[in-house]
């Protein structure tokens, strides 16, 4: 798929995002935005997946460690046709089976996560699963950069470093932002790069919003043999909103009416933007 | 009493794991950098490839076996209780028990027993936290012959299981050719007409003693071998509790959430009856050998006798 038609991709799971938030009133808009390119790029172009066949053995794994960011998760196996894009607007109600935090029988979902810093070891206990089997598999895992304040993340990565996982790929989305502020005035995490790399990880640094960016970065993730990828994207937390861009207040909060309409109205212009661009 | 035989359930647990590892090819063993203690590194030494030094990481081991699952393994995780089920609570609570996957938790080194490492080691609470999360199965086996029957049980069910292993020598008890074992099936061991004495782990042996004891000055106790705490034989409670019309529990483990706590929830919706739970009395635990533990906090057949005597 080319960067336009994942461009249009992402720019429909940014919408898919907000529709279900504004449904639920509640969710977070921000974590699952600055990721929805990652997202597009992962199940339009980069994993081994079968919408028709979501159990598929031979399947490549996503887990997404921040579980909290499930509507970008959601809004892109539905775009994907996991499951009816119409279902995004039952998020987090009452006998939906879209929990809010991913739940493992939804389809496409490989792993229930949600607390921090537990999707990570899930992933690297798949990875292992393969190697030992010699199997073809990949593993994904999406984690926020507050996130890798918990001290599990440090736990796994010494041991998937340890034992070699190349099938291993984790995604560090670097927003910046965290529930209560800068990242780098909460807690700093920095460098992220340096200490995966001293946790023997290869280590990639890209942007998350240029999938150029993406695609070179996970080319190089799949070339790189005898120990796991660590991909550090930089993005804007709330990307694609202009009102919640690097806004860490958007972290949890549901846009009301107005500001919905708002927020649907710029990714139209978007939308329309990239068709322009398609027939020029 | 001298010749009786004696083996740890955690040498049990780690035997077993070797003997049964050829049946399951897709058993893996996690360990947290004590496999010497767990015993499974007997299964490390005759199948290497297939066991998982994790070291001193079980949150970050759970998760793994959580992952493992879901790739198609069977993973059992060793630790200490406390470790296993203490620390690693959270763990075993979102990333096992909530997606429901195929992990078994090998426990070892529960209860007072543990004896001179003190209270920090002495895992009274395990039971209590493995019972609160929902679908998980919890087995405290009594000796050699049920522990290593509880780990067969565990690799054929499928699904989350604890079993609960003890470090220190207990007498084998089981030794009877009409021995069965069934995940959530208890034991009648000794019946009786007067009391109902429903014990688990190594308290099924004081159980007995006490019963014996108990005969001598004409009281006729019925012993229950509870292994599966849950989901717990209420049946056979029930039965039980309607013929003698009294119960008493004995674990290694505090009275508050454990076997005690389990017969209690039964009894008390279905048939009140009174109840005397003999167990850790909401306290910590010291250093000392693990007999002098057991008589202090009169987990003994002599404190179990004296226990009943007083409740009757």
């Amino acid at each position: 798929m080319n960067n336009l038609e994942l461009q249009k991709r992402a720019n429909d799971v940014r919408k898919g995002i907000v529709t279900a938030v504004h449904s639920a009133k509640a969710g977070h808009p921000g974590g699952s935005l600055s990721a929805a390119d990652v997202f597009t790029f992962l199940y339009f172009e980069e994993m081994n997946i079968d919408p028709t066949n979501p159990d598929m053995e031979s399947r490549d794994r996503f887990v997404l460690s921040k579980g909290h960011t499930a509507p970008g998760l959601y809004s892109t196996l539905a775009n994907r046709g996991f499951f009816p894009v119409e279902d995004l607007k039952t998020l987090r109600k009452l006998g939906s089976y879209l929990q809010g935090h991913p739940c493992i029988h939804i389809p496409g979902v490989d792993m229930a996560s949600g607390s921090l810093g537990q999707g990570i070891s899930a992933a690297v206990g798949m990875a292992l699963g393969f190697q030992m089997d010699g199997k073809s598999n990949r593993v994904y895992t999406l984690l926020g950069d507050g996130e890798i304040q918990e001290g599990q993340v440090w736990e796994a990565a010494m041991f998937a470093g340890f034992r070699k996982l190349d099938n291993l790929v984790v995604i560090v989305d670097n927003n910046n932002l965290q529930i209560d502020g800068a990242i780098d005035e909460v807690c700093s995490p920095y460098p992220i790069d340096k200490k995966f790399e001293a946790f023997n990880f290869h280590v990639i640094n890209a942007d998350a919003h240029d999938f150029d960016s993406l695609r070179a970065a996970f080319d190089e993730a799949k070339a790189t043999k005898g120990m796991p990828t660590c991909i550090v994207v930089k993005s804007v937390k709330g990307k694609g909103v202009s009102y919640m861009e690097n806004n860490c207040a958007w972290h949890g909060t549901a846009p009301n009416d107005e500001q919905y309409a708002q927020a649907m109205a710029e990714l139209d212009a978007i939308a329309a933007d990239l068709e322009k661009a398609g027939e020029a | 009493m001298a010749d009786v035989k004696k083996i740890a359930t955690r040498e049990s647990y780690g035997n077993a794991l070797k003997e049964l590892a050829e049946e399951f090819p897709q058993l893996v063993v996690l360990d947290a950098d004590l496999a010497a203690a767990t015993k499974t590194g007997v299964f490390k030494k005759a199948y290497p490839e297939r066991h998982i030094d994790c070291g001193i990481a079980e949150c970050n081991m759970v998760g793994v076996a959580a992952g493992l699952a879901l790739a198609g393994k069977v993973p059992f995780v060793s630790s200490f209780a406390m470790f296993a089920a203490g620390r690693a609570f959270e763990q075993v609570r979102n990333s096992v028990g909530y997606p429901g996957l195929n992990v078994k938790i090998g426990a070892t080194h529960a209860g007072i027993t543990v004896g001179e490492d003190g209270a920090t080691h002495q895992c009274n609470e395990d039971l209590a936290l493995m019972r609160t999360i929902p679908g998980m199965v919890v087995m405290c086996p009594s000796d050699d012959i049920e522990a290593k029957a509880a780990v067969r049980a565990a690799l054929e069910y499928v699904g989350p299981c604890y079993i609960r292993f003890g470090r220190a020598a207990v007498p084998v008890i089981n030794d009877n050719p009409d021995y069965k074992f069934e995940i959530g099936k208890g034991t009648v061991v000794r019946e009786g007409k007067d009391v109902t004495i429903v014990a688990t782990g190594i308290c099924v042996d004081s159980a007995i003693g006490a019963a014996e004891k108990l005969a001598a000055d004409g009281i006729d106790a019925e012993v229950i071998n509870i292994c599966t705490i849950k989901p717990l034989d209420e049946e056979l409670i029930l039965a039980s509790a309607k013929k003698t019309g009294k119960v008493v529990t004995v674990e290694e483990h505090s009275v508050i959430g454990g076997l005690g706590s389990a017969v209690c929830d039964c009894l008390s919706e279905k048939l009140p009856t009174p109840v005397k739970k003999i167990g850790m009395q909401d306290i910590f635990g010291e250093s000392g050998s693990a007999g002098a533990l057991v008589e202090k906090y009169g987990l003994d057949a002599a404190g179990v006798y004296k226990s009943v005597k007083e409740f009757l």
